[in-house]
C-alpha cells in the first residue's frame, strides 16, 4: 500500500513527499560522490605516498598508480630497505565533496597568481555580462521575427526555410570567423551566443504563436479587430506566457554555449578560471566552478519562473477550473 | 412529400394571435437576408457541397433557431454569416448591404467560450468597443453596464478561468452585445453547458433578446432548444444542405418553461423530429450491433425486465 501511494500513476504526491523526492535528487548524486570519496575499498585506484622509503623517485604527497606502489614495495623489501608507506587516494581531478565546499569559499578570496589576472567574481560578472547581451541581442531580433513567422504565413516561408538550414551550423564553427570581423574582446563572444540562440528561437516561437487557439482570434474578428489590433491585441497577449516560457528554456541553451563562446579569442570568464584552475591541478576550483555556473542556472531559472507566476495571474490552474 | 395539399399540423395548430404575430412580424423591415448560398469545400477527396442554395430573410428583431443532422452545414451556415468563411456564391445583406468579411455588426456567440484569458470579465467586454475606437473611459462604462445586465458585476475584475461555463457564456454574451451589432449569432452557444444551466442560460437569453433591438440566429441541435427559443425554425437537410423547411413555431409568446408540454409545443417538435430524422426505409445492417446474449440463462438476474 505504502509503495502504491509512491508510484501512483500520474498522481502528485503529498506535498512532504514531493519535497523529500526533490531533495533527494540532489541528494542521490551526492550520496554516490560522498561513498567514492570516502569509502576507500570503493575505488581508490591511486595511493599517496606519506614516506617514499627507498623508492629512489617517490616524494612526499605523490600519487602512484596501485599495482605499481605494490611491485616498488615489493622490491624494496626484497633489497632489505626501508619500506615505502601511503594511502589509498582518488585520482587528482576526482576531489572529495569537502574539498569542493571549501573550494567554494577559497576560490573567491584567493588573490590572483599574475597581477594582470581577474579574480573569481570578476570572471563570473564577465560571463553572466557575455550571456546577457548574447541573449538579450538574440531576443530583441528573434522574437519579433518568431512572433511575424507564427502569425503570417508569408513570414513565415521567407525566414524559416533559411533558419532551418542555419540553426544546422553548429555556432561555435563561426569562432574564427567572429574573430576575424569582431576582434578577440567580447564581440565575438556575444556573437557566438547570438548564433547559438537566435536561429532555434526564431523557430520555436514562430511555433508556440502558431499553437494560439483560432478561436479566439474569430472571436476577435466579430468584434472588429482588424490586422494590427488582432496582431497586438491577440496573439501577443495571447501567447505571452508561453512565450515567457520559451525564453527560460532557451536562456538556458544560451548558457550552454557559454563555455565554447568563451574559449575564441582571448579566453575570458568562468572559462578562462577553469582552464587556469586545472592547468594548476586546483580541481576541487574546476568542481566549484562548474557547479557554480549550474547555481546561477537554475538560480536564473527559479527567480524567471515565480516572476512568470506574478506576470501571467491568469495562468494558474487554466483550463483547470471547470468548463 | 406524397400528401402535398395536407397542412403539417403545427400549422393548423397556429392561435389567431400566433398567426396575427406572424404577420406584423413579416411586415417588419428585413435584417438579414440570404441569397443562394453555395458553399464547396476543396477537400484531398474532391469538391464537397456544404451548401447548395440556401435562401432566407429574417426580420428585424427576430429569433431564428436553425436545425439539422449533424454535418448539414449549420455551423458553415453561421462562420459564412459571420464572415469567417467565404461563400463560394450568392449574396447575404445585412440591412440591404452587403457583407464581406467579420465586422463588429454581426456579434458571434461560440460553442467553446473563446474568452480571453489573460484578459478580466470587464477587459473582455471592453475589448470590442476599444476595437470600435470607443475611448476607454466610455468603453469601460458601457462594459460595467452590460455586465451589470448578465448579472455579473460581482466577477467584472474575475479572470474567465474563476468563472463556470453558464458565467463564461453570459461574458460571452454581453461582449458580443457590448458593439451593439445588428445581429447576434449563435453556434451552439450552451452545447457544452449541463441540462441546468442550459434551461437557465436559455430563460436569460430570452429576457435579453426581449429588452434589446438585436436579431438572433441560433444554431442548436437541440430541438426542445429550438422550439423554446425561436419564432421560426431554419430546416437544414444534410448532403448537400438545402433549406428543408421554414417552420412558423406556433407557440405563443411570452415564452415559459411549462409550454415544453402544450399541444402546439408537441407538434412542433414532431414535426421536426419527422424532418430531421426521417422514418428509415432501408434497414442498414451494418449499423445494428452484433450482440448475443451473455449472462448465463440461470443467473440470478437472468433479464433486466
Amino acid at each position: 500500500m505504502a509503495v502504491k501511494k509512491w508510484f501512483a500513476i500520474r498522481k502528485t504526491l503529498q506535498p512532504q513527499a514531493r519535497m523529500a523526492v526533490s531533495v533527494t535528487s540532489f541528494l542521490l548524486p551526492l550520496l554516490i560522490w560522498s561513498l567514492v570519496s570516502y569509502v576507500p575499498f570503493l575505488w581508490h585506484p591511486k595511493v599517496e605516498v606519506v614516506t617514499p622509503g627507498d623508492v629512489s623517485y617517490f616524494t612526499e604527497g605523490m600519487l602512484v598508480d596501485r599495482p605499481l606502489f605494490e611491485k616498488e614495495k615489493q622490491t624494496v623489501i626484497e633489497a632489505g630497505g626501508v619500506t615505502p608507506r601511503g594511502v589509498r587516494a582518488n585520482p587528482i581531478y576526482l576531489p572529495a565533496p569537502h574539498e569542493v565546499v571549501t573550494a567554494f569559499y577559497t576560490a573567491f578570496t584567493t588573490e590572483p597568481k599574475r597581477r594582470s589576472e581577474k579574480w573569481l567574481h570578476e570572471s563570473l560578472w564577465e560571463s553572466v555580462q557575455v550571456i546577457f547581451w548574447g541573449f538579450l541581442l538574440s531576443s530583441l531580433i528573434g522574437v519579433p521575427l518568431g512572433i511575424l513567422a507564427g502569425t503570417y504565413d508569408f513570414f513565415s516561408r521567407l525566414f524559416e526555410p533559411f533558419i532551418e538550414f542555419f540553426r544546422y551550423l553548429p555556432a561555435p564553427a563561426f569562432g574564427a570567423l567572429a574573430v576575424a570581423i569582431l576582434g578577440i574582446h567580447h564581440a565575438p563572444k556575444i556573437a557566438i551566443i547570438f548564433i547559438g540562440t537566435f536561429f532555434q528561437q526564431v523557430l520555436v516561437i514562430a511555433n508556440t504563436t502558431r499553437q494560439l487557439d483560432p478561436a479566439l482570434l474569430e472571436a476577435a474578428q466579430t468584434l472588429g479587430a482588424k490586422n494590427r489590433a488582432l496582431l497586438f491585441r491577440v496573439v501577443v497577449p495571447g501567447i505571452l506566457p508561453e512565450l515567457y516560457r520559451d525564453m527560460r528554456i532557451l536562456l538556458g541553451w544560451a548558457w550552454t554555449y557559454l563555455i565554447v563562446a568563451e574559449l575564441i579569442g582571448s579566453s575570458s570568464g568562468i572559462t578562462w578560471f577553469i582552464t587556469q584552475q586545472a592547468r594548476y591541478k586546483n580541481f576541487e576550483n574546476v568542481f566549484a566552478a562548474i557547479v557554480m555556473i549550474g547555481i546561477i542556472g537554475l538560480a536564473t531559472d527559479m527567480i524567471m519562473a515565480w516572476c512568470g507566476r506574478r506576470l501571467f495571474p491568469w495562468q494558474q490552474q487554466a483550463g483547470g477550473a471547470g468548463k | 412529400m406524397t400528401s402535398k395539399p395536407k397542412l403539417p399540423d403545427y400549422l393548423l395548430m397556429q392561435s389567431s394571435t400566433v398567426k396575427d404575430r406572424f404577420e406584423r412580424l413579416k411586415q417588419r423591415p428585413v435584417t438579414l437576408e440570404v441569397n443562394n448560398l453555395v458553399k464547396v469545400f476543396d477537400t484531398p477527396q474532391g469538391d464537397v457541397t456544404a451548401l447548395q442554395a440556401i435562401n432566407f430573410t429574417v426580420h428585424r428583431r427576430e429569433f431564428v433557431c436553425v436545425v439539422g443532422a449533424s454535418g448539414c452545414g449549420k455551423s458553415t451556415l453561421v462562420r459564412i454569416l459571420a464572415g469567417l468563411e467565404t461563400p463560394s456564391a450568392g449574396t447575404i445583406r445585412l440591412n440591404g448591404a452587403a457583407v464581406e468579411g467579420p465586422g463588429p455588426d454581426r456579434g458571434m456567440v461560440f460553442q467553446g467560450y473563446t474568452l480571453f484569458p489573460w484578459l478580466t470579465v470587464k477587459q473582455n467586454v471592453m475589448f470590442g468597443l476599444r476595437c470600435t475606437g470607443h475611448s476607454r473611459y466610455t468603453a469601460e462604462q458601457d462594459a460595467l453596464q452590460w455586465i451589470d445586465l448578465v448579472g455579473l458585476n460581482r466577477f467584472a475584475d474575475s479572470y474567465p478561468h474563476q468563472l463556470s461555463g453558464g458565467m463564461k457564456q453570459r461574458v460571452a454574451i454581453a461582449r458580443a452585445l457590448a458593439n451593439q451589432p445588428k445581429v447576434l449569432l449563435m453556434d451552439e452557444p450552451f452545447g457544452a453547458l449541463d441540462a441546468q444551466t442550459r434551461a437557465r442560460m436559455q430563460a436569460y437569453l430570452l429576457e435579453i433578446w426581449q429588452n434589446i433591438d438585436i436579431t438572433v440566429v441560433f444554431i442548436t441541435h437541440d430541438l426542445d432548444e429550438a422550439v423554446y427559443l425561436a419564432d421560426r425554425i431554419l430546416v437544414l437537410k444534410a448532403n448537400p444542405g438545402e433549406v428543408q423547411e421554414m417552420i412558423e413555431v406556433p407557440v405563443p409568446h411570452p415564452r415559459t418553461p411549462a409550454q415544453f408540454l402544450s399541444a402546439e409545443f408537441l407538434a412542433t417538435k414532431r414535426r421536426l423530429e419527422e424532418l430531421i430524422h426521417p422514418p428509415v426505409t432501408v434497414t442498414e445492417d451494418a449499423d445494428r450491433l452484433n450482440m448475443v446474449r451473455m449472462v448465463a440463462v440461470d443467473d440470478a438476474v437472468g433479464s433486466v425486465f
